[in-house]
């Protein structure tokens, strides 16, 4: 399921043990400690990058996406593999409304919770217990948006 | 050593590290970076409701699950391992203008003196948690993805329909901090 939002039958034909996930386990550990470590999980930088306090988050991100472009451009430039050797494929992301009328409600949930998805999951490993609430509300958020999927505008 | 790793990390060794994930991902298994979408594969796994949209072999895209567990467990280290004792030091003005609002607490990352289980019972801390919650959960599905898959993996690979998500969360952003968040705290 490459494209984020299709319904769609996964092109995976190999049916992976569950143990070869855990090197994605082992990533998102990393992942989460750098989130931390550089206070990108904190309610009191997103407030501060709202508020052109700051140019902390403004650097994180922009030398995540320099260093992301980098990365895809050399994988393109040299066909490079993955480990088992397939050809690496990203799918485009299309167009729809949604990334207008969804995009501008992410970013008032973001501005309120300080947090986008990944950082919940942080926040709640660094012991604010009370953020399962808003985890919670959020996986709600996204079953509601399924729910009413059809009717929305895209 | 363990003191630099121990002191909050500069943004130009956090912001690269972030951006190897993309590669990383796409090396060990052909996965692109994407956060939210564990949100849809908990939702499949566990309430699909017969709703065609979680309507698909969540267990295919368990890997995305096991990074965000992993998330949660660089969480859980960070705080009892590699924590620096001290506050989190942020700009004053917004220091001066929390203070307004009775947030004065800086020793977590997260102002425990709005979300905790108590301020839940308590309108303000009804709609930054629970409401706050439901627009990042409705409003990341509905856009197709978070500030990781459309601003860094989609950026990254020059996907304008990113970049236009990507201006719509900070436009949202900019708007409820500076408009609708005072209002939200005054309560």
């Amino acid at each position: 399921m490459k494209n984020n939002n299709a319904v769609c039958n996964n092109e995976i034909t190999v049916q992976n043990k569950w143990y070869h996930n855990l090197k994605y386990l082992l990533l998102g550990i990393l992942f989460g400690i750098v989130f931390v470590k550089a206070e990108i999980i904190s309610w009191f930088r997103i407030q501060e990058m709202f508020r052109l306090q700051s140019f902390h988050m403004y650097g994180v991100i922009g030398s995540a996406v320099f260093t992301g472009m980098i990365s895809v451009w050399l994988i393109k430039k040299f066909n490079i593999k993955t480990l088992d050797g397939e050809p690496i494929t990203i799918a485009p992301k299309k167009f729809n409304k949604g990334q207008i009328y969804g995009g501008l409600i992410f970013g008032f949930g973001w501005a309120i919770t300080g947090a986008c998805p990944g950082p919940l999951f942080a926040q709640i490993g660094t012991g604010a217990f009370a953020v399962i609430i808003t985890l919670i509300s959020a996986i709600f958020g996204t079953w509601v948006y399924g729910y009413f999927r059809d009717k929305l505008p895209h | 050593m363990l003191d630099i790793i121990k002191e909050p990390w500069p943004w130009y060794v956090a912001g690269p590290l972030i951006g190897l994930t993309v590669p990383i991902l796409l090396i060990l298994g052909n996965k692109s970076f994407g956060i939210s979408s564990s949100l849809r594969h908990i939702c499949a796994a566990c309430i699909p409701g017969n709703i065609n949209f979680f309507k698909y072999d969540w267990r295919r895209e368990s890997w995305n699950l096991f990074f965000v567990l992993g998330i949660f467990f660089g969480g859980v280290i960070s705080a009892y391992f590699l924590v620096n004792a001290g506050e989190i030091i942020v700009n004053p003005k917004l220091k001066a203008e929390l203070a307004g609002y009775g947030i004065t607490d800086y020793s977590n990352l997260v102002p425990t003196q709005l979300m905790n289980f108590k301020s839940l019972l308590t309108l303000k801390g009804f709609i930054t948690m629970v409401v706050g919650g439901f627009l990042v959960g409705f409003g990341t599905r509905y856009a197709g993805g978070c500030t990781s898959g459309h601003a860094i993996m989609g950026l990254s690979n020059l996907q304008w329909p990113s970049l236009v998500a990507t201006i719509c969360f900070m436009i949202g952003g900019f708007f409820v901090a500076n408009v609708v968040l005072p209002i939200i705290l005054s309560l």
